[in-house]
């Protein structure tokens, strides 16, 4: 083609434009603008149209409306005369609540049965792999469901509930749990934590410098545990135990007082748990055999001690592979806790999404702003990702 | 050690025991099992949990269960209070698998699923490769499902509300799954693209699509798409569902192909351009039967993802099994027999999944043509 460029200029047509590889992928981007360009102004045209034959109106301003309904569990003070601006974000802390307690345990869960699946007893890694295998191909919303209703049908009626502890009491309505109490002078305990901690950290960096300097190794860990654990105690009581505790007790027809887990964010946070721990399973065990025999050979040669081996070579290594993908797999538990609406677990999705926007007719605004929540959450833990991602990838020559 | 690597002058070598090397299920257990005390330890709290589960369950899904003879929750527990009241999956089958499609036109529904199971039979023997020939015969079953199920020429139109059960279940799955393909790969090429504008195009709709929850799409075409449209139009909410559903799945795969497509070495780009192949041809005769091939099992997960995901037109209302069974549990006839609804769907959830997921193991051992 570009033989016959060379020799004679060809007239200028639209077909040798076409033939053009350059030309053409300059047009075809040019349509492609164009086209998307048309698309989205059809969409807002029609919007607009839309907007003005059913004349409502648009804009925030209901945001600041009075909510009027109740919320029936949730982290910051609300009441149902303030405004659906503090109702949304209630439902957000919500989300960020039932995420937050469900990537801890389904990390838990899943670096356990993940390691337990390579375990050479034949028992535990079976039960294992049917553990994975089951939760990883039943719908996560059937198992929300599943879970609620085992809460709400098969645990104890309140009147019936027999308490597992002191002030431990499972039922139907949720799980009641003793509060502490902080009184005066409690914040010296939070101190003597925070003061515990960076001595832990201090000592470890003199532990390093002398393990460079002499090879001696000074106990770090244990050192740093007795730390953090025995001087906020001795702090405890030596302020003379600022802590109450205030008990469940049950009054009329439910318990009151202590803490109270609420049966919708139980089974939510069961089964996002659960469902996600199956996940990170297998990804926890892809990753420990991503990193290949050789290391942990090489390790051994060298004499290094089975344990340290895998705290030093194979985890670092293994850790590498396993990340990217759990992050995804949090930012996946993330998003499925919208599900939450499915049980009534007042989430972002069930306060804005849900009560918000059929009390307003607000839907687009509405979707809006949920739409930009989750992408915020999303593209800034990828953007995060992709940091670490440059910084642990491998140096090769 | 010295023992045995000790020399002897020949022919007198004496008559060595056998290595002690003790065969048989015994050793098995010791070695697997009770290797050492903590992991004894584990073994049989393994097995003290399978006792407590295994025993219960099966007394309660089988033994005790009530199947047939019952009208209610009521007679179930009159003939066995402890078990499964199976007798509600069984009064309620119909519905679970068809929704509320007319019971006399049900015959199309049937025919349409060993349609299907023809399709799928033919998609699973003959391999991807030979699947060009056949292709146009599977189109021509889909067309026939959907006229059966529909109701073009002259058969009773069936609205779609009616539709639910397994039966809608089945066909949002497989609608997104066939469809989702050739757009998750035509995504993942225009993000891979040399020609920016079609790179950027398709990495926002990508990161979008991926950035927010299903049950938000499926909100905007349930709620919000009447004001996307010109005033007056009206189309069916389960074509909505199912348009929404493939983009996401789409969005999805073209991720996971495009781990593929970057998996493959550069050397094969540049033997297809050395070869004169243009872009479509390289792509198709050279790089894309390579990429695909490796990225089988992520695209089978996200198939598995996206027939997990068909529970969630719940929410908006369709009435997928899950759906009609939650209107089944509060009846009062049935009332909140909630652990035997949702056993029943898991169990055909399940099996489905499941079954992908090995399929997929398979194809990936067939195609497996590396060292």
């Amino acid at each position: 083609m570009s033989v016959i460029d060379v020799q004679e200029k060809p007239p200028f047509s639209l077909g040798a434009l076409w033939r053009d590889k350059k030309a053409r992928a300059i047009i075809m981007q040019i349509l492609a603008v164009i086209g998307v360009l048309l698309f989205f102004g059809w969409l807002v045209n029609n919007t607009v149209k839309n907007i003005e034959n059913l004349g409502v109106s648009v804009g925030f301003d209901f945001l600041w409306n009075t909510a009027s309904y109740d919320i029936n569990q949730t982290l910051i003070d609300y009441k149902a005369t303030d405004t659906h601006f503090k109702a949304g974000v209630v439902g957000l802390l919500n989300t960020l609540l039932v995420a937050f307690c469900g990537v801890i345990l389904a990390t838990i869960l899943g670096f356990t049965a993940g390691v337990a699946r390579l375990s050479n007893n034949f028992v535990l890694s079976r039960l294992m792999q049917v553990y994975v295998e089951a939760v990883r191909n039943v719908p996560v919303l059937l198992q929300i469901l599943l879970w609620y209703g085992i809460i709400i049908h098969s645990f104890p009626r309140v009147k019936a509930a027999v308490p597992l502890m002191e002030g431990v009491i499972v039922t139907n309505r949720g799980l009641f749990l003793p509060q502490p109490l902080p009184q005066d002078g409690f914040g010296w305990v939070w101190i003597a934590f925070f003061v515990a901690l960076i001595a832990a950290y201090m000592f470890r960096r003199y532990a390093k410098k002398v393990l460079d300097a002499t090879g001696k190794q000074l106990p770090v860990l244990l050192a740093s545990l007795t730390l953090i654990v025995v001087l906020p105690v001795i702090t405890y009581y030596i302020m003379g135990s600022p802590l109450g505790v205030s008990t469940p007790e049950l009054k009329g027809f439910n318990y009151v007082g202590g803490f109270a887990i609420k049966p919708e964010f139980l089974a939510l946070w069961l089964a996002l748990s659960i469902y996600t721990g199956a996940f990170i399973a297998e990804i926890v065990r892809a990753g420990i055999l991503a990193v290949s025999h050789g290391q942990s050979e090489a390790a051994h040669a060298l004499g290094i001690r089975p344990n340290l081996t895998m705290r030093l070579v194979v985890i670092p290594q293994a850790l590498r592979v396993i990340i990217p993908p759990l992050i995804s797999q949090y930012l996946n538990l993330t998003k499925n806790s919208s599900l939450a609406i499915a049980i009534g677990y007042m989430d972002l999705v069930a306060t804005l999404g849900g009560i918000t926007l059929n009390q307003s007719g607000r839907a687009l605004e509405v979707m809006l702003i949920i739409l930009s929540v989750y992408l915020f959450i999303s593209l800034s833990i990828s953007f995060l990702m992709n940091i670490y991602n440059e910084r642990v990838k491998l140096v090769e020559r | 050690m010295s023992e045995q690597t000790r020399e002897y002058p020949v022919g007198e070598s004496p008559e060595l025991p056998a290595p002690n090397h003790q065969p048989g299920a015994v050793k098995w257990v010791m070695e697997n099992l009770f290797s050492s005390i903590p992991n004894g330890i584990v073994t049989i709290l393994g097995l003290a949990f399978l006792y407590m589960v295994i025993p219960p369950f099966i007394q309660w899904a089988f033994i005790d269960s009530v199947v047939l003879g019952a009208e209610s929750r009521q007679e179930c527990n009159a003939i066995n209070p402890d078990g499964a009241c199976w007798a509600f999956i069984y009064r309620r089958w119909d519905q679970f698998v068809y929704g509320f499609y007319p019971a006399d036109e049900r015959w199309r529904v049937n025919i349409s699923f060993i349609l299907v199971a023809i399709i799928v039979a033919i998609a699973l023997v003959e391999r991807l490769r030979a699947i060009k020939g056949i292709i146009w015969v599977a189109l021509a079953l889909v067309v026939a499902c959907i006229i059966l199920i529909v109701g073009f020429f002259g058969l009773e139109r069936v609205p779609t509300n009616k539709f639910g059960g397994f039966m809608l279940t089945l066909i949002i799955g497989l609608t997104g799954i066939f469809a989702s393909l050739p757009i998750g790969i035509v995504l993942a090429l225009s993000r891979l693209s040399t020609l920016p504008i079609f790179s950027i195009f398709a990495t926002i709709f990508i990161e979008f699509i991926r950035g927010v929850p299903l049950i938000t799409l499926l909100f905007i075409a349930s709620t919000l798409l009447s004001y996307f449209l010109p005033p007056g139009t009206n189309f069916d909410l389960l074509v909505r569902v199912l348009i929404m559903v493939t983009l996401f799945s789409a969005a999805y795969l073209a991720e996971v192909i495009r781990g593929g497509l970057a998996a493959i070495p550069r050397g094969q780009y540049e033997a297809a351009d050395a070869l004169g192949l243009s872009y479509w041809k390289s792509m198709r005769l050279v790089i894309l039967p390579q990429a695909l091939k490796i990225s089988i099992p992520g695209i089978v997960s996200s198939f598995i993802g996206l027939f997990k995901d068909t529970t969630l037109v719940l929410i908006i209302g369709l009435l997928d099994p899950l759906g009609i069974g939650q209107a089944a549990i509060a009846d009062v006839k049935w009332i909140a027999l909630s652990n035997e609804l949702y056993v029943f769907i898991a169990i055909f959830f399940f099996i489905f999944c499941f079954s992908m997921s090995r399929y997929s193991l398979y194809l990936e051992r067939k195609l497996h043509t590396g060292h």
